[in-house]
Parts: C-alpha cells; sequence; structure tokens
C-alpha cells in the first residue's frame, strides 16, 4: 500500500485548567488520508474534531498536552519546532476556516492578501507575480472578473465569493493537504453546494487530500469517501462512506442517520438522539455515548468499547455486531445529493 | 431635468462631516491658522508694554490690557502658540510610548504583560494633576519639564487602550487564518493586528489634546508650567486672578481654553461616530 499522505496515531489532546484535573479533549484518535481522498470527520460541538486539526496543525495554545503521531507525507510533526510548523503551515498543509466573513482582513485587498500568502513561503516571487498568481488563484475558484475583483476589499464580497477567496489562499501554495474545518456551515444551502462542488474540484484536478469537518451528514454523503464518527474525544465508527451509510456498526451513526429528514417518506418527527454531548467535565464513565444510547448495557457503563474491525468498518460499540443494516437512510442521505 | 431642479436642493456631505465634526474641525482650525500667522497681523507684541495699565476693554484695546499694561487680546492669541505645540508633542510622545508598551504587553502576554500593566495601574492610581505637579516640582518649573511630566501622566491611558485592542483583534479569525498561513509572530503583529487597532487611540488622541491644554494650563496656573512673561492661558489667568474685579485679564485666556477644548471634543466626539460605530 501506498504511504498515505495524512497518518495519524493515538493522537491525543489534554488541556489543563488552572491547577485543576486534566481534561482529556482528544483521547487517542487515528485518521488516515490518502492523496486525492476526500475524508470527512462528522461530530457535534465539543465532539473534539476542531481540536484535532488544530492539533495537526500545531496551532494549539501551549497549555495544551498534545501526545499521539501525526506523520505528514511520512514526516513527523508533533513536536516539531515552530519555524518549522511556520513553514508547513500554508505551505504544505492549507486551513479553511468556518466563517469566511471574519477569516480575510478587512483592510488588505484580495489580491493584496493572497500575495501575502504566496511570499511567506516564496520570498523570491517578486511583488508583481505573486499579484498575478493570485488572480490566477482567484480564477482557479471561480471568480468572475479576477483581475477587477482582486483589487477589491473584503466587504465587497459576498459570504460565497468571500469562502471562494478563503480556499483561493489555501490554495495558494498548492499544498497536498487541505483541512476545512466546517467550511459551508455559514454559508447559505445552495451556496454549499457551490462551495462543496469546488473543493471536490480541487481535490480531482489537483490531486489534494482533504479533511473536511463537518456536522452535515447530506454533505458527507455527496462529497466523502471516507468518513471518521467523533463523539466525545474518541473515534466511534470509521469507515468508507458506502458501507457506515448503507450499515452504521455504531448506535450513535445509527442515530445521527436516522435524525436526517427523509423526503418522500414524510414522517411526522424526525427522530432525535435523546440528551446532549456531556462536557468535557463530566465524561460519563465506560462508553460516553451510554447515556444517551438505547443499546446501552450493563458492560456500557464500565468498560471503555475499543475501536475495532465490525465487518468492512471499524466500530466502537460493544454490541456492534447486533446492529442490523440500514437502508433508508442512505437513500435520504443520497437524496441530498 | 425639470422635476430635479423643482426638488429641494440636497447638499450630499461626505459621511464623516457631521454637525460636531465640522464645528469642532472649525474651531481647531482657526486656532492653528492663528497660531501659525499671528504676529504677521497681531495689533501689538505679546510682551511689551501696549498701553497703560487695567485698560478696560474698548476699540483701542479689544480685551483690555493687564497689570502692566500688555494687550490681553494679542497675548491671549499668542498663547495658542503655546498650547498646541505642547499639547501635540505630548500626545504624540504618550502615544507612541503608550501605544508600543500596550501591544508589547498585549501581544506578548505573560510576565511581560502583567510587569507593563502594574506599571500602568500604579501610574494612573495617582490623581493626574497631583503627578504631574509632584514631576514638574522635582524637574522644576518650565513648560518643557511640565510636557515631560504630562507624558509620564498620559502615556499608561493610551497602553491600556492599546493592550485592550490587541487582545480583542487577535481573537479574531483572520489573524487566526494568518497563522495557519504560516506567517510570523511580527508579521501578524503589524500587517493583521496593529492595522485595526488605530480608531479608538485616534478618537481619544484628539478629546486629549483638550485635556492636555487643559493641565497645561493648570500647571502653569499653580506656576509649575511656563514662565512670565510668556503668554501662556494658564499663566496669563493667573495673573488675572490677582485683579479679580478687572474680569477682562482672565476673560480672554479663559475663553481661549473653552473654545479650543470644546472644539477639540466636538472633533473626538464625531471622530468616534465615524470611526466606531459600536459605541452610542
Amino acid at each position: 500500500m501506498r504511504e498515505p499522505l495524512l497518518e495519524v496515531r493515538d493522537l491525543k489532546v489534554a488541556f489543563r485548567s488552572h491547577g485543576r484535573a486534566e481534561f482529556q479533549a482528544v483521547c487517542g484518535i487515528n485518521l488516515d488520508v490518502e492523496r486525492g481522498q476526500m475524508h470527512a470527520v462528522v461530530g457535534e460541538s465539543g465532539s473534539g474534531k476542531s481540536v484535532t486539526m488544530l492539533a495537526i496543525m500545531g496551532l494549539l495554545s501551549p497549555s495544551a498536552r498534545v501526545s499521539g503521531s501525526v506523520r505528514l507525507e511520512g514526516e513527523e510533526l508533533i513536536g516539531k519546532p515552530e519555524r518549522a510548523m511556520r513553514r508547513i503551515r500554508g505551505a504544505r498543509i492549507g486551513y479553511i476556516f468556518q466563517d469566511p466573513m471574519s477569516a480575510l482582513n478587512p483592510l488588505l485587498t484580495i489580491g493584496d492578501q493572497i500575495a501575502e500568502a504566496i511570499r511567506l513561503h516564496d520570498r523570491k516571487i517578486t511583488r508583481r507575480s505573486a499579484q498575478e498568481r493570485a488572480v490566477e488563484l482567484l480564477r482557479l475558484v471561480a471568480i468572475p472578473m479576477a483581475e477587477q475583483r482582486a483589487l477589491q476589499y473584503p466587504h465587497e464580497f459576498s459570504g460565497g465569493m468571500r469562502q471562494r477567496v478563503v480556499i483561493a489562499m489555501s490554495m495558494a501554495n498548492e499544498p497536498s493537504l487541505l483541512i476545512a474545518d466546517e467550511p459551508t456551515t455559514a454559508l447559505d444551502v445552495t451556496i454549499q453546494a457551490q462551495i462543496m462542488e469546488l473543493l471536490e474540484r480541487l481535490r480531482a484536478e489537483k490531486g489534494v487530500g482533504i479533511v473536511l469537518v463537518t456536522h452535515d451528514l447530506g454533505v458527507v454523503a455527496g462529497a466523502a469517501s471516507a468518513v471518521t464518527i467523533m463523539y466525545a474525544g474518541r473515534v466511534v465508527e470509521q469507515g468508507s462512506v458506502d458501507e457506515v451509510f448503507a450499515w452504521p456498526r455504531h448506535p450513535y451513526t445509527r442515530g445521527l442517520l436516522g435524525s436526517l429528514p427523509h423526503p418522500g417518506r414524510p414522517k411526522p418527527r424526525l427522530d432525535a438522539i435523546p440528551g446532549a454531548p456531556p462536557p468535557i467535565t463530566m465524561r460519563p464513565s465506560g462508553c460516553a455515548f451510554h447515556p444517551r444510547c438505547a443499546f446501552a448495557v450493563e458492560r456500557c457503563l464500565t468498560e471503555i468499547p475499543p475501536l475495532r474491525s465490525v465487518g468492512p468498518s471499524l466500530s466502537a460499540c460493544h454490541r456492534a455486531e447486533e446492529l442490523p443494516p440500514l437502508t433508508s437512510a442512505m437513500e435520504a442521505a443520497n437524496a441530498d445529493r | 431635468m425639470s422635476e430635479v431642479a423643482g426638488r429641494r436642493h440636497q447638499i450630499s456631505l461626505p459621511q464623516w462631516a457631521t454637525l460636531p465634526v465640522v464645528v469642532g474641525g472649525f474651531i481647531v482650525m482657526a486656532w492653528i491658522i492663528i497660531g501659525l500667522t499671528v504676529p504677521l497681523w497681531a495689533p501689538y507684541d505679546p510682551t511689551m508694554l501696549a498701553g497703560r495699565r487695567f485698560v478696560p476693554p474698548g476699540a483701542e484695546h479689544w480685551l483690555g490690557t493687564d497689570a502692566l499694561g500688555r494687550d490681553v487680546f494679542t497675548r491671549t492669541l499668542y498663547g495658542v502658540r503655546h498650547s498646541l505645540p505642547i499639547a501635540a508633542a505630548v500626545i504624540a510622545s504618550a502615544v507612541v510610548i503608550g501605544c508600543t508598551l500596550g501591544a508589547i504587553a498585549g501581544f506578548v502576554g505573560g510576565i511581560v504583560d502583567e510587569a507593563i500593566m502594574r506599571l500602568v495601574d500604579v501610574t494612573l492610581s495617582f490623581p493626574a494633576i497631583l503627578l504631574a505637579m509632584a514631576v514638574t516640582a522635582a524637574l522644576g518649573p518650565g513648560l518643557a519639564n511640565a510636557a515631560i511630566a504630562m507624558i509620564i501622566v498620559w502615556w499608561p491611558i493610551y497602553a491600556r487602550l492599546m493592550r485592550a485592542q490587541v487582545l480583542a483583534v487577535r481573537e479574531r479569525e483572520h489573524v487566526e487564518a494568518a497563522i495557519a498561513s504560516g506567517a510570523t509572530p511580527s508579521r501578524v503583529l503589524f500587517k493583521h493586528i496593529l492595522p485595526l487597532c488605530w480608531s479608538p487611540i485616534i478618537v481619544n488622541a484628539t478629546m486629549d489634546f483638550g485635556q492636555v491644554i487643559l493641565l497645561a494650563a493648570s500647571l502653569s496656573f499653580i506656576g509649575l508650567g511656563a514662565v512670565p512673561p510668556t503668554p501662556e492661558w494658564g499663566q496669563m489667568i493667573s495673573d488675572g486672578a490677582l485683579h479679580f474685579y478687572r474680569w477682562w485679564i482672565a476673560a480672554g485666556p479663559g475663553i481661549a481654553i473653552l473654545t479650543i477644548v470644546l472644539g477639540f471634543n466636538f472633533l473626538g466626539d464625531g471622530l468616534r461616530d465615524y470611526l466606531d460605530p459600536r459605541s452610542p
């Protein structure tokens, strides 16, 4: 097998809060991304998705304790000095932020902003050719009248257009990996589809590996090939999108899929997962999902289920084998395409 | 065409040109022009005897003469040549010192932040006039020493303001985005944080112009600022206070201080409405 583009092994992140106990935000996760693959990471707020991404970029505050291994093209990133990380950020890993309205410097023109991202990693490039490259990047992300638009300021752009600019910036140095942290959450549904189309095109044309952080399963079904479901800092299920959606091997995944609307088969109410994700200060014993789980048994209260192979996917549920396949959810998610 | 002409004529002003800005700007501009040109057209010499002592206001001496027979109107106009440059120097120095230290405190954080901010706390815990008096008294009277004292009084305000701004701006996502695209800390600070920090500094500096002029006059009034025969407003009011029933001696500089402070306050208020839409 080829060496994966990104290989995360047993990544743990803990935060120490003012002399009190340490809180484990991410409790040992594994994640592989191939070149030209879109890997979706799904979970509710507080499940550790964003912390994981920031840990990969080395952007967590010094108070965070990070352990485990993050390899980019075989190169270990954890413990790398800050100077070396700066050369990787933006050059080999692009990062797309959630809110395009605030991710751009309001006092710099779009062209200057993209040119700056280029010049950060290419000291020798002239101002002029950096500007030309910026215009080229605006064309790559399908912004019409790129020359004129490059001279405008962020406030002259709509949300969807700004997200295109952010994506153009993240692609400025042709990184091999893009991390997109909920790139469509702040946008209208129609614009969401356009942005996802753009990411999909970049993946196919440029062969960039993409980690897509989202909580929108419709987006996952439409765009990603692999999916990782996170809950309370752990991976609860991991596998190919087709397998996981057809036969989810974890009650949490089933809950997420069950809470999607099913077109053509109207229901008075959607099935919601009862309760809320536990705060980091009071994670339940055993399986963190057991208080909300309809399948929970005695064993789930005491024993943390390890992530193990169940069929073609990986699942962290003691009763994974007892869960039947699901058909309607896949149909529902497919209908979102 | 005729329809347009028939409508009431509407002058479209730029967005910043609100009434306070226009009035304040007019007053301040007028004083600046007076300060620059007064030697060319002043009726008398500010330090020479111009007539008899204690002449009440009239055609000869618009604001009368003082205890030595100098023309109060002329001296009042000349006073701005001392007040404005001093205020400008004090504000400029306080902004440079305060903003540098404040930006360092906010950006570096930790022990550096603690050290700078405790120094700010200590300095601000003295009443401004008392601290300025103590420093001037230690250095000796004179406008230059008064200016140094006022810089010592004023820089902590800008350090605090700047630190708060830096702390607020550094949390914005475009700063995180710059870091995520590999920007160095100095680049982040100079290109992505500081340019967004200036508006409250500008507003505050404008308002403080008036305050510095007031404090300079106060120091002169108690004999710690300008030394006679300098035509300085505070000093002139102090003269006038000795001859209480000759009201015109203090009236000239009093009105001068009133208008210039008011002008800067109007200007600052208007600028705040324009630059900082969040504040009421």
